[in-house]
């Protein structure tokens, strides 16, 4: 194959075994955590548009009256919905910093071959924000279900 | 990083000389641009909104109005709902052409997906400009 991009030294493999090749050389897509970043950026993607729906229609509400919006809201201040809030705030944290990494690997010319690091990278970083983050979003749920002595 | 992923080129040594239209690049660009604002504006949104402060617990009715009678929160808000709609609804439109099996489904889907976000934009355009901070109560 002259138009592989492949560097290594291995000799070309015949055409029946192209993919079982492919994947020795580490060209091959599938199974690399490249592809795990792609499936959660979908998924994120998909559940915070679902979301987004939700929340235009509860926040017209506040055209309806104060006390309609109010009482949607306080449905919010629950512990089960407090739950979902960390959740959402997780996936949009790991779509906004995966695409980041994402816009890297598009436009640094050396994001491809960083890819996986930077990978590493949002990981380490949407834990260092997520720790501190679902501390303030679950204290005060916390308090409330196990009392504050 | 001796296993960087490397990726063959695409098979075929030429490609096809003229495309109908490059709708598919821009419809890429964006996602990318509108993807580094929505960065700032939605986790800017969800620290003030879910984290500062008592988060969602100090929210109600009198919240949005305080915000809202600033004219910065509203053209934060504006930007946010148009760009994150499109942003998303792009997104979807993406994933239904990847796996939607047959033309009629694709269409229905695309079809529930455009009307919601036609829905969505009116819906949260009209209120961001006709929200009354003197509405009564109830």
């Amino acid at each position: 194959m002259s138009t592989t991009a492949s560097t290594a030294a291995e000799p070309a493999a015949g055409a029946s075994d192209r993919a079982g090749a492919s994947r020795r050389r580490g060209s091959f897509y599938r199974g690399d955590p490249g592809m795990w970043s792609w499936v959660l950026h979908r998924i994120t993607g998909v559940l915070t548009f679902f979301f987004l729906f939700v929340h235009v229609l509860d926040t017209a509400l506040v055209r309806v009256s104060p006390n309609t919006y109010d009482q949607v809201i306080e449905t919010y201040k629950t512990p089960l919905v407090n739950l979902l809030e960390v959740g959402l705030v997780g996936a949009v944290l790991f779509h906004a910093l995966n695409g980041l990494r994402v816009m890297l690997v598009d436009f640094w010319s050396k994001g491809p071959k960083y890819q996986k690091t930077m990978l590493w990278v949002i990981g380490v970083v949407w834990v260092v924000v997520m720790v501190p983050g679902a501390f303030f979003m679950l204290k005060r749920t916390v308090e409330m279900l196990f009392g504050g002595a | 990083m001796a296993d960087a992923l490397i990726l063959d080129k695409p098979r075929s040594p030429r490609r096809p000389a003229a495309r109908r239209s490059n709708f598919e690049l821009y419809s890429w660009l964006f996602m990318r641009i509108s993807g580094l604002a929505l960065i700032i504006l939605v986790l800017g949104h969800l620290l003030i909104m879910n984290i500062l402060d008592g988060g969602v617990h100090r929210i109600n009715w009198g919240f949005v109005a305080g915000r809202w009678a600033s004219p910065f929160w509203q053209f934060w808000d504006l930007a946010m709902l148009w760009l994150a709609e499109i942003h998303g609804g792009n997104g979807l439109r993406t994933i239904i052409d990847d796996y939607a099996r047959k033309d009629s489904t694709r269409f229905w889907l695309k079809m529930v997906l455009y009307v919601s976000m036609v829905l969505i934009l009116a819906v949260g355009t009209m209120v961001i400009f006709t929200f009354d901070p003197e509405m009564p109560a109830t």
